[in-house]
C-alpha cells in the first residue's frame, strides 16, 4: 500500500464522462430548430428576388427578422459544426492531421457565425 | 522484417469498400447526404459574405449581386437550394428512424425514394416561384 490514494479518489474522472450522447442529441436538436429557420430564409428570398438594396436592407433590418436569423445563424453553425466533425473523425486518422482538423472546424464555424452575427445586428441597429 | 515482405508478396484480402458494393439508392442518399451536409458547411461562407455586403452598404452589395445574378451565381444558387432541401429531407428521414420505425425493407426503399425525388421538385418549385416573383412571367 505505497499509494496513498482512497479507492474513490483513484476511480474518479475514470470510465464514462456521460457526455455519451450529448453530440448525437444536439445534432438532432439542431436539425429540428432548422427546419423552420431555413424554409423562413428560403422563403423571405423568394418573396424578395430581384428586390433592390433599400428594400432588402428594410427587411433584414426589421426586428423580428434580426431575430429569426439570428437563431438561424446559432442554430445552422452548431448543426454544421457538429456535422463536419464528424467527418473529419471518420477520414483523418493521423492525431496531428485530426486535431488541427478540429481546431479547423471551430474557428471556421465561429468567424463565419460572428460574421453574420455582425452584419445581422448592423443591419437591425441600422433602421 | 520477413513478415513485411511476405505481406506485400501475399496481400491480405481487406475489406470491401463502395466500389465493391452493387450501388442501391439507399447507398446513394446516404452518402449524397453527407455530401451535401458539407457543401452546406462551404455555403455558409456564401450567406455570411451576402449579409455583410448588405450590412457594408450599397456598393458591397451591388458586387455580391452582380455575382449572384450572372449564370455561374445562378447556378451555384440553385445547386445550394437542391442541397438545402435534399439534406432536409435527408434528416427527415434520420428523424423516423430515430422513433425506431420505418426499418424494414418496404419502408426503406419508400422513404428512400420520397428523399431522392421530392428535393428536386421542391427545389423547381422555389426557382420557379422566385422567378415569377422577379417578373420573368
Amino acid at each position: 500500500m505505497s499509494d496513498m490514494r482512497t479507492p474513490l479518489s483513484r476511480a474518479r474522472g475514470l470510465g464514462s464522462a456521460k457526455k455519451g450522447t450529448h453530440h448525437f442529441w444536439m445534432q438532432r436538436v439542431t436539425a429540428l430548430a432548422n427546419i423552420p429557420l431555413t424554409l423562413f430564409l428560403v422563403g423571405a428570398l423568394v418573396v424578395h428576388a430581384g428586390a433592390d438594396y433599400a428594400t432588402m436592407t428594410a427587411f433584414l433590418g426589421n426586428p423580428l427578422v434580426g431575430v429569426v436569423m439570428l437563431l438561424l445563424i446559432v442554430s445552422a453553425i452548431y448543426h454544421m459544426r457538429l456535422g463536419l466533425q464528424v467527418v473529419i473523425e471518420d477520414y483523418i486518422h493521423g492525431e496531428a492531421s485530426k486535431l488541427l482538423a478540429l481546431i479547423a472546424n471551430n474557428f471556421f464555424a465561429l468567424t463565419i457565425g460572428v460574421a453574420c452575427c455582425v452584419a445581422v445586428l448592423k443591419l437591425v441597429t441600422a433602421q | 522484417m520477413s513478415d513485411q515482405v511476405e505481406t506485400n508478396k501475399h496481400p491480405r484480402p481487406l475489406s470491401p469498400h463502395i466500389q465493391i458494393y452493387r450501388w442501391t439508392l439507399t447507398m446513394v442518399l446516404s452518402i449524397l447526404h453527407r455530401a451535401t451536409g458539407v457543401a452546406l458547411y462551404a455555403g455558409t461562407a456564401l450567406l455570411a459574405g451576402w449579409l455583410l455586403a448588405a450590412a457594408s452598404g450599397e456598393e458591397a452589395y451591388a458586387v455580391v449581386q452582380s455575382i449572384s445574378t450572372a449564370w455561374y451565381g445562378r447556378l451555384v444558387l440553385f445547386g445550394y437550394s437542391w442541397a438545402l432541401f435534399h439534406h432536409m429531407f435527408g434528416g427527415l428521414r434520420h428523424f423516423i428512424w430515430d422513433t425506431g420505425r420505418g426499418f424494414d425493407l418496404r419502408h426503406v426503399e419508400i422513404i428512400a425514394r420520397v428523399t431522392a425525388f421530392v428535393p428536386p421538385v421542391l427545389t423547381i418549385i422555389v426557382w420557379v416561384l422566385a422567378y415569377s416573383y422577379l417578373g420573368a412571367f
